[in-house]
C-alpha cells in the first residue's frame, strides 16, 4: 500500500481508525443489548471526558514534534492544588488554582523542552517525578477530602441535558483543539515544526514559542482534567499518574498521530481514546477477563504504530 | 577470482513501480576500462537502471549478463560478489566511524572473532594510497566534507574488489574543484581497467569524462554511443526529444536608475567576513564561489536566519539589523534555501499549505485561515511559477524541478523586493531548469533584485548581470560585463591553482 498523494494517505489513517470503532460499535450493540442504553454510553463518554481533554491537547504536542509523559503526575497536582486552595478560599479560586497549576507544569516542560533544548520524552518524565514529589509534600501523604463543597462539586456533577457539566466541558475543551490546530494559523504552525523544524524557521515561523505553547496547552489540560475529577469525587490524593499518562498517549497513538510529528488530527484522537473505552466496556458488559483486555490495548497500539511506520515510508 | 576487468552487457530490460513504466527494453554494454555515462532527465530511469546492474531492485523481464554469462541479481549482495558496487546519491556511511572502519565495515580482518585494528590500518592505507586518496585518519567521518565521504565511498567499493562501479549523481554535491579532481578519480578507476556507470545531470562532465554516452527519455533507449559523437546542445535535445532553442533565456539590464534594494558595508558574522556587495532592482547578481565558501552563510544571514556581528546591512534605502527570518520577510526579503527538503519542504503537508506558511498572516481572520483566501493566492502563485492542479497533493510526490518551484511561489507571495535563491535548480532536470531560470528572468524584469547563488558556472555566467566570487568568507571578484569569464571566475574562487592538494 503506497498512497502517493496526501489527501490519500489522510484517508487510510482516518480509515485505519474509524472502521474498527465503527465495527467494534455495532459488535458490541448486536451482542450485548445493555450497550446500547443510553446510560452506558454516557457513562462512557462521561468516564472518559478527562482522558478526553489531555489527549486533545497531547495531539498538538505531538504533531508539533514532542511528547508530555508528566499529564498523570499533573493532574494530580491540579487536584490536589484545586482541594487545598477551596478548603481556605472556596471553589472558584480552587479551580482557578487547580488549572494554573497544570498551566504553569506545562510552561515548566515547555522551558526545559525549548529552551534548554532537552529531549522531550526525557524533559517530560523528570518533570513528573518532580511534580508528583511536590504534591505528595503539598498533601503530606493524605487524602484532602472536600465532601462538604457542594459548589465545587456542581462544576462535574451538574446535569444539563441529561449529561454530566464534565462532558459539555470536555465537549468545549476538545472543540477548542480541534479547531486549533485544524483551523488556524498557529495549527499550521504546530505542522511546521513538527514536521520540519528547520524550514519551520526559514518560513519565519516561530518555531520555539509554538512548540512552548503546545506543552503549556498540554498542561493546562491536565489541570482542567484534576480539577474535573476532584469536582466529581470530591477529594484528591497525591499519584505518579504513570498509567493516565500512557493511556492518554495511546488513545492518541491508536488514533494514528504520528509519533514522529508533523501529523495527525484531534479528531481521531478522540476516537482512538474512545475505541480504547469500548474495548474495556466490551471487556466488562461480555464478563471477559481482564487481563485479555491488556493484551488487546498492547496489539492494538502495535498495530497502529505499524500502519503509521507503513505510511511513512510509503513516500518517497 | 573473477577477472579484474567486467563485461557486462544488459538486454531488453523492462521494470515498471505500480503503473508508471519506468523503464522499458533498454539494452547497452558497457565495455571494461571504460567510463559509461547514462544521462536523461528527472525519471528518465537513470537510477533505476544504475540500480537493476547493482542488484539493488530486479526487472520484470530482461536480462543482465556478466563475462558472457546472464545472472540473477536478487540482492546488491550478489552484484557485490561480481564485483559490481554501487555508489547512491545519498552516501551510505556510517559518520560516527573513522574512514578505515568505514571502508572494512563488514569484510574487517578478524583475529579470533576480534576485529585486528592493526591490520585494518594496514590494509585500508594500501588501498588508500593505491588510489592516492589522502583522508584524515582517526576522524568520525560525519566530520569530513561531502568530497571526502565520497572517496571513502570508492575506497569502499574498490576494498571490495569492485570491476564496475555505478556512480548516481557523484557530483551534484562538490563544488567546481571538487569535482574536478573526482573526475581525474574517475578516469584513474578507468586506466587501472574498473569500469564505470556514471549517472550524471552535468552534461559537461559527461562530455568531459566519459568514453560512452547513453542517453534514456521515459524509460526508453534514445541513443548510446561513443562520447565523441556528441555535443551538449546534441544530448539536451536527445533527452528532451526537441530542440532547446537555448539553455537561458534573453537577459534584460536593469534600467541605470534603479535604486539598491540591497547593499552591504562591511558585513562581517560566521562564514562570511567583511562582505560589501549592493543588488539593484531588477538585477540578477551572481555569487560564486566554492561549497563552503561562505555563501549560504551569508545568505542566510541576509534573510535573518544567521546572526550579524558587524557591519551594516541596507535594505531598500533602510538600515537593518534582522533578527529572524519574520522581520526579514516583513522587509521583503525572501530566501529559497539551498536544500529544498532539509530546510525547504514540509513534506507530509500539501503543496498548498507549503506554498502559504511563510505569508499566513496574509489570510488570517481571529487567527483561523481564510481558506478560500488562501486557495485564490496559493493558486495564483502556482499557476505564475506553472505547476497546476496539485496544490492538495503531498509535495514529496511532485518532481524536484516542481518541489523547487513551490519554494519559489512561496517566496512569490511575499512579493519580495530581493530575492535570495540559493542553488535554485539544484538536482532539477533540463525542462524544469529552463522554467526556472525564465520565472528568475521575468522577476528580475518586473523589478526583483535577485541573488543567485550557485555552483553552476553556466548559469552565473547565463543568467547573472553582474557577480561576486566568494573564497574563505570573503568577496574576492566583482565581475560584470566582457569580465564575466568562467576563467576569471574560477581564478577568484581558488586561493592557489587546484594542483591536487587541499582546498579550504
Amino acid at each position: 500500500m503506497k498512497p502517493r498523494d496526501w489527501m490519500s494517505r489522510e484517508r487510510v489513517r482516518s480509515g485505519a481508525i474509524v472502521m474498527p470503532f465503527v465495527a467494534l460499535f455495532l459488535l458490541l450493540a448486536l451482542v450485548s443489548p445493555p450497550f446500547l442504553s443510553g446510560t452506558n454510553l454516557t457513562n462512557i463518554l462521561d468516564q472518559q471526558s478527562t482522558f478526553l481533554i489531555m489527549a486533545a491537547a497531547g495531539t498538538l504536542v505531538f504533531v508539533a514534534g514532542g511528547i508530555d509523559l508528566s499529564v498523570g503526575a499533573v493532574h494530580a497536582l491540579a487536584g490536589v492544588t484545586a482541594a487545598q486552595v477551596t478548603l481556605v478560599a472556596g471553589p472558584v479560586p480552587g479551580m482557578v488554582a487547580g488549572v494554573g497549576a497544570g498551566l504553569i507544569a506545562g510552561l515548566a516542560n515547555g522551558i526545559i523542552v525549548t529552551t534548554f533544548r532537552i529531549n522531550a520524552l526525557i524533559a517530560t518524565l523528570a518533570v513528573s517525578f518532580v511534580v508528583s514529589g511536590i504534591t505528595g509534600l503539598l498533601t503530606g501523604g493524605n487524602l484532602i477530602v472536600i465532601l462538604d463543597q457542594a459548589d465545587f462539586a456542581a462544576l462535574a456533577r451538574t446535569d444539563i441535558l441529561g449529561i454530566a457539566s464534565s462532558t459539555w466541558i470536555m465537549v468545549v475543551a476538545v472543540v477548542v483543539f480541534a479547531i486549533l490546530l485544524a483551523r488556524t494559523t498557529f495549527g499550521r504552525y504546530v505542522y511546521a515544526v513538527g514536521g520540519n523544524p528547520e524550514a519551520a524557521r526559514l518560513a519565519g515561523v516561530p518555531v520555539r514559542p509554538v512548540r512552548l505553547a503546545t506543552f503549556v496547552m498540554s498542561g493546562g489540560a491536565a489541570g482542567l482534567a484534576g480539577v474535573l475529577i476532584a469536582s466529581r469525587v470530591l477529594s484528591a490524593q497525591a499519584s505518579s499518574g504513570q498509567d493516565i499518562a500512557f493511556t492518554v498517549l495511546a488513545g492518541i497513538v491508536v488514533g494514528g498521530t504520528s509519533i514522529a510529528g508533523g501529523e495527525g488530527a484531534v479528531w481521531r484522537t478522540v476516537v482512538g481514546v474512545l475505541f480504547i473505552a469500548l474495548i474495556g466496556n466490551g471487556f466488562n458488559l461480555l464478563g471477559l477477563d481482564a487481563l485479555w483486555r491488556q493484551i488487546a490495548l498492547g496489539g492494538l497500539i502495535l498495530g497502529a504504530v505499524g500502519l503509521d511506520a507503513a505510511l511513512r515510508s510509503g513516500r518517497r | 577470482m573473477p577477472s579484474p576487468t567486467i563485461d557486462l552487457r544488459v538486454e531488453r530490460v523492462s521494470r515498471r513501480f505500480g503503473e508508471t513504466r519506468a523503464l522499458s527494453e533498454v539494452s547497452l554494454s558497457v565495455l571494461p576500462g571504460s567510463v559509461h555515462a547514462l544521462v536523461g532527465e528527472n525519471g528518465a530511469g537513470k537510477s533505476t537502471l544504475g540500480r537493476i546492474i547493482a542488484g539493488a531492485i530486479q526487472p520484470d523481464s530482461g536480462e543482465v549478463v556478466i563475462d558472457g554469462e546472464p545472472v540473477e541479481l536478487a540482492r546488491p549482495r550478489d552484484a557485490l560478489e561480481r564485483g559490481i558496487a554501487l555508489i547512491a546519491q545519498e552516501l551510505a556511511l556510517v559518520p560516527a566511524l573513522a574512514a578505515a572502519e568505514n571502508v572494512l565495515l563488514g569484510v574487517e580482518p578478524r583475529r579470533i572473532g576480534f576485529v585486528d585494528r592493526r591490520r585494518l590500518r594496514q590494509r585500508y592505507r594500501t588501498l588508500a594510497a593505491d588510489a592516492g586518496f589522502e583522508l584524515p585518519e582517526g576522524v568520525p567521518i560525519g566530520a569530513l566534507p561531502v568530497a571526502q565521504q565520497q572517496q571513502v565511498e570508492i575506497l569502499r567499493a574498490l576494498a571490495r574488489d569492485a570491476r564496475l562501479i555505478v556512480m548516481d549523481e557523484p557530483t551534484a554535491r562538490l563544488s567546481a574543484a571538487e569535482a574536478q579532481r573526482f573526475h581525474a578519480t574517475i578516469r584513474s578507476l578507468a586506466a587501472s581497467g574498473r569500469s564505470v556507470l556514471l549517472i550524471s545531470h552535468f552534461l559537461k562532465e559527461v562530455l568531459e569524462v566519459a568514453d560512452t554516452v547513453t542517453v534514456l527519455r521515459d524509460g526508453a533507449l534514445v541513443s548510446t554511443g561513443p562520447t565523441a559523437n556528441h555535443s551538449q546542445a546534441g544530448l539536451i535535445e536527445a533527452m528532451l526529444g526537441r530542440r532547446l532553442t537555448a539553455q537561458f533565456p534573453g537577459r534584460r539590464p536593469p534600467s541605470a536608475a534603479a535604486r539598491d534594494v540591497l547593499e552591504t558595508r562591511g558585513l562581517t558574522g560566521v562564514g562570511f567576513n567583511d562582505v560589501s556587495i549592493r543588488v539593484a532592482a531588477g538585477e540578477i547578481v551572481g555569487l560564486a564561489g566554492l561549497v563552503g565558501s561562505g555563501r549560504s552563510e551569508l545568505a542566510h544571514a541576509l534573510a535573518g536566519a544567521a546572526p550579524i556581528l558587524s557591519g551594516e546591512l541596507v535594505v531598500a534605502g533602510r538600515n537593518r539589523r534582522f533578527r529572524s527570518p519574520r522581520e526579514a520577510r516583513a522587509a521583503r526579503v525572501a530566501m529559497i534555501p539551498e536544500s529544498r527538503r532539509d530546510q525547504g519542504l514540509f513534506g507530509l503537508r500539501p503543496v498548498r499549505e507549503n506554498v502559504s506558511i511563510a505569508n499566513l498572516d496574509a489570510f488570517t481572520r481571529l487567527g483561523l485561515v481564510d481558506r478560500r483566501r488562501e486557495r485564490d493566492a496559493t493558486g495564483s502563485a502556482l499557476e505564475r511559477v506553472h505547476v497546476v492542479g496539485a496544490a492538495d497533493a503531498s509535495v514529496l510526490t511532485l518532481s524536484g524541478g516542481n518541489q523547487q518551484k513551490v519554494l519559489l511561489a512561496r517566496s512569490l507571495l511575499l512579493t519580495p523586493a530581493l530575492l535570495v535563491a540559493d542553488e535554485p535548480t539544484r538536482g532539477v532536470d533540463v525542462g524544469a531548469k529552463r522554467a526556472i531560470y525564465e520565472l528568475l528572468v521575468e522577476l528580475a524584469a518586473e523589478g526583483m533584485g535577485i541573488l543567485l547563488i550557485s555552483s553552476e558556472m553556466e548559469e552565473i555566467l547565463g543568467l547573472s548581470h553582474r557577480t561576486y566570487v566568494m573564497r574563505s568568507g570573503m568577496i574576492t571578484a566583482e565581475l560584470a560585463g566582457s569580465a564575466m569569464t568562467e576563467a576569471a571566475i574560477l581564478a577568484a574562487a581558488f586561493a592557489t591553482p587546484a594542483t591536487g592538494g587541499r582546498v579550504a
